[in-house]
């Protein structure tokens, strides 16, 4: 018996949804055999990771707080990335969007002023946008590549921040960590309740989310930068404009990330510290494409990967599993989820052996 | 007599396709036997079939009346059968004769072996030094060493598949001596082809495919092409109507002394290309490929930006500087000759498609695209160029050649250019579409719009052009009225050699190969 793989003619609808299904199904199964080979019950395991994180309102309020930011940086990913325009460095651009928003927040004449949080949020979006801009300006004029060029200036934004909180801007009165003083409660998000994390913050990502999905599903511009990512002769043939396509994919996703950025330092941290995210930048990468650089499914994405992290830490906890191994855990399925993409566009086949 | 090779009843389905229905066909010693059909009709299969590169679903095979149980490429090589593809199987940086010991069992021995590619190539006429790198050699010559690698074995059965596409007149009857004297020796030969002339001229019996059927077995010798072409289509082609035409008085588009570096080292560059276009006519731009066409077409269509604005004027404006997009608000529609990933997006719908180009239509409102305009746009060009598609949500990628051709056609016309240029029409359209296509290009023109067609087919041009430019590396002839030439001049000015002194022998194309 011999397997074909064939290109389908058309993509297809049934499987665009099996898939992830076909790909939970495979992560259950194989991991439930891998825990079951360290001595784990599998059924305990499972449960531990995927349902007991969402049994208490914290366990909720965590897992949304953790997918806002995942899904407005995935979200302004996608706009670059449907035009062919790979922005790796999230990450920094959200690191600049907290280290402006946190400078206004500290240092603005206007401490006591309701405009305190609305002025940081835009300090926070126009630095992710400004540190956007100098990889769009090199592709741009000389052609540079932006996968070096944004990878590149995250390691710059980590050690910018550094230095700020290391020097400059170190809490006189922090016992000497590397830390800046506490925002002003007016340069902080409203929680919903104060026993848990969640804070009004995420309106700005339902927010985002739509207007994502009314770019890039109904606005012309969205409609050229597609064509643009899908077929670039059909585009040049058109006469759309590529480095529109460049200025836009990396703005909105700068943008985005420097929202993301500060919406960390002026909800749940509070203060600028060396760690001031977990890698949600690279983590939003993976998020857009679980979501087909689709805004919805990029929802979806960004619950499913918040989820993974808590579960992880989860049967770290209660099940002393050690961290490496949720980390498998989590990479097998996203494995498996983007693995089972392909099944979307190609079908296998079984083929008679012939004898020659 | 036993004939060399014989079909009983192939039959081959792919998913959704039976490309072969119960075929059957037989080749005597020494005939010259063609397979017509257009693209699609399932030749290329059968001939696949026949050399063993893909097993028929039902069927037997006999070579020379024993039956081929279990068939292969290498069953076929011990058998004498050979095959010359569409597209070459060479490796561009090796010579001749590497290439050629690649494919020859045993020890290899280059000077042996270089000794019989001469001797072979010179008593079939297709003289070729196995010296020389495959990479500086014209397609022409590229197709000879195909030829000369089969020609080593002795074939029993040699098949080629649409050997003149890439051929200029000249070098076509030079191939057609050589293929008869093959003939003369007995060896057989399957012919494909769709073009009706050469199977005319050439060929000592055809066998006509139609949606995976033979549809008819005849003399080509003594049929007429609308004989063969009614068996092809199953219907009468449409006669042309070509009325005279009205110019206008000035030229709708002139390119002026335009000079364009190539993008790729293997690209052609345009040299000096000056040309003019009239409302009211059809002008051809002749060539074998790879002489700068899609250079020009690029640089026409705005696609590739040249420096200077006055290179290019339309309508008395410069508009070398300006974009594609830019060009087509000013009235200069163009149809290029991918159609799938440059004419249309592939994986899009039809109405998607339409918003490509036709946005300016007012589809577009503050910004947002109007999906019901596009479709409804989509499904008018349907109707009106007679697309086959399930409707404007079908995807583009889904639509064969012949019906994105006219898909794409009908979208740019409506636009209403003022000068439209078209890249190779008819690449890959099926005959009946094919005619509806210059049909329409030819009413285009007579409604006072002036048309450019770029195109290697010499017999199309001829059909539908006022006028004709010939382009041969980078360079363009002054222009030639179709009343007052014919193929041969154009044939030979193709290879460069026209205004010199005839030299039969095709030693002199000056061919480059586009990649």
């Amino acid at each position: 018996m011999l397997f074909k793989i064939e290109a389908r003619a058309e993509p297809s609808r049934e499987m665009a949804i099996a898939a992830p299904l076909i790909a939970t199904g495979l992560t259950v199964v194989i991991s439930s055999l891998f825990f079951l080979s360290l001595g784990y019950n599998p059924f305990v395991t499972l449960y531990t990771f995927f349902i007991e994180p969402l049994t208490t309102m914290n366990g909720i309020s965590e897992w949304l707080l953790k997918a806002s930011p995942l899904i407005l940086i995935a979200c302004g990913l996608a706009i670059g990335f449907r035009a062919n325009v790979w922005n790796i460095g999230a990450e920094g651009q959200l690191i600049m969007g907290a280290v402006a928003a946190t400078g206004v927040g500290l240092f603005a004449p206007w401490q006591e002023s309701p405009l305190l949080l609305p002025s940081m949020v835009i300090a926070g979006m126009l630095a992710g946008i400004a540190w956007a801009a100098i990889p769009a300006f090199l592709k741009d004029r000389m052609n540079t590549n932006e996968i070096l060029v944004t990878l590149m200036l995250t390691y710059v934004a980590a050690l910018v921040l550094s230095y700020l909180v290391h020097g400059p801007w170190r809490d006189p009165e922090g016992f000497n960590f590397p830390q800046t003083a506490l925002l002003p409660y007016n340069g902080m998000f409203e929680v919903f309740d104060y026993s848990y994390r969640l804070n009004t913050s995420i309106f700005f990502t339902g927010i985002v989310v739509a207007v994502t999905w009314l770019f890039t599903e109904r606005s012309f511009m969205g409609y050229k930068m597609s064509v643009g990512g899908v077929a670039p002769a059909a585009a040049k043939f058109a006469g759309f404009n590529a480095s529109a396509s460049i200025w836009i994919g990396l703005l909105a996703s700068g943008a985005a990330a420097g929202l993301a950025g500060m919406m960390e330092a002026a909800g749940p941290l509070g203060q600028l510290s060396p760690q001031i995210s977990p890698g949600y930048g690279f983590a939003a990468i993976i998020v857009a494409f679980i979501g087909r650089l689709n805004a919805f499914g990029i929802v979806l994405g960004g619950l499913l990967l918040s989820l993974l992290y808590l579960g992880g830490e989860t049967v770290q906890m209660s099940l002393g599993l050690p961290s490496s191994i949720a980390l498998i855990f989590q990479g097998m399925l996203l494995f498996f989820l983007l693995a089972s993409n392909f099944l979307i566009n190609f079908r296998i086949r079984k083929t008679a052996v012939r004898a020659h | 007599m036993t004939p060399r090779l014989e079909l009983r009843g192939i039959s081959k389905s792919y998913p959704g396709v039976l490309a072969n229905d119960d075929i059957s066909l037989s080749v005597l010693p020494g005939e010259i036997h063609a397979v017509l059909g257009e693209n699609g009709a399932g030749k290329s299969t059968l001939m696949k079939i026949i050399y063993g590169a893909t097993p028929a679903d039902a069927g037997q095979i006999y070579c020379d009346g024993k039956a081929v149980p279990e068939h292969g490429p290498a069953v076929s090589r011990e058998l004498g059968i050979e095959m010359v593809y569409q597209h070459f199987a060479l490796f561009e940086s090796i010579t001749v004769v590497e290439n050629i010991a690649l494919s020859m069992p045993g020890k290899m021995d280059l000077k042996g072996l270089a000794l019989r590619i001469r001797e072979v190539s010179e008593r079939y006429g297709l003289p070729i030094d196995p010296d020389r790198l495959v990479l500086s050699l014209s397609v022409g010559e590229r197709q000879r060493v195909e030829i000369v690698r089969c020609l080593l074995r002795q074939p029993k059965l040699l098949i080629l598949d649409e050997p003149t596409s890439v051929l200029t007149p000249q070098a076509v009857r030079k191939l057609f001596e050589t293929l008869r004297q093959l003939s003369d020796e007995g060896c057989s030969i399957l012919y494909i082809s769709h073009k009706l002339d050469e199977v005319r001229e050439l060929c000592h019996s055809a066998t006509v495919l139609r949606g995976g059927k033979v549809t008819g077995e005849t003399d080509p010798r003594q049929a007429t092409s609308a004989e063969l072409a009614r068996m092809m289509v199953g219907k009468d082609l449409p006669e042309m109507m070509v009325e005279p035409s009205e110019l206008s008085h000035m030229p709708l588009l002139s390119v002026n002394n335009l000079n364009l570096a190539p993008e790729t080292v293997t690209g052609t560059s345009l040299k000096a290309v000056s040309l003019e276009v009239f409302g009211g006519e059809i002008v051809g731009i002749a060539g074998v490929s790879g002489n700068g066409q899609g250079e020009l077409a690029a640089a026409i269509s705005g696609e590739k930006i040249t420096s200077a604005a006055e290179d290019i004027v339309l309508e008395g404006r410069p508009i070398g500087h300006l974009n594609a997009g830019r060009r087509r608000d000013l009235g200069l529609g163009f149809v290029p000759e991918e159609r799938l990933g440059r004419g249309a997006v592939p994986p899009y719908e039809l109405s998607e498609n339409a918003l490509l180009t036709a946005h300016r239509l007012g589809m577009v409102k503050h910004g947002m695209a109007n999906r019901r305009k596009a479709r409804d746009f989509a499904a008018d060009v349907i109707e009106k160029y007679n697309v086959k598609a399930s409707g404007p949500s079908a995807k583009a990628h889904g639509l064969s050649g012949g019906n994105l051709q006219k898909f794409i056609m009908g979208r740019e016309i409506e636009l209403s250019p003022k000068v439209l240029l078209v890249s190779q029409p008819t690449w890959g359209v099926d005959v009946g579409a094919a005619a509806y296509v210059r049909q329409t290009l030819i009413d285009l023109s007579r409604s006072g719009q002036a048309v450019i067609v770029i195109s290697e087919e010499l017999e199309e041009l001829f059909e539908i052009c006022d006028r004709l430019y010939v382009i041969c590396n980078g360079e363009l002839t002054p222009s030639l009225n179709r009343a007052d030439t014919n193929v041969e001049e154009v044939g030979l000015l193709m290879t460069g050699t026209g205004s010199k002194p005839a030299a039969p022998d095709v030693q002199t194309e000056s061919v480059r190969y586009a990649v």
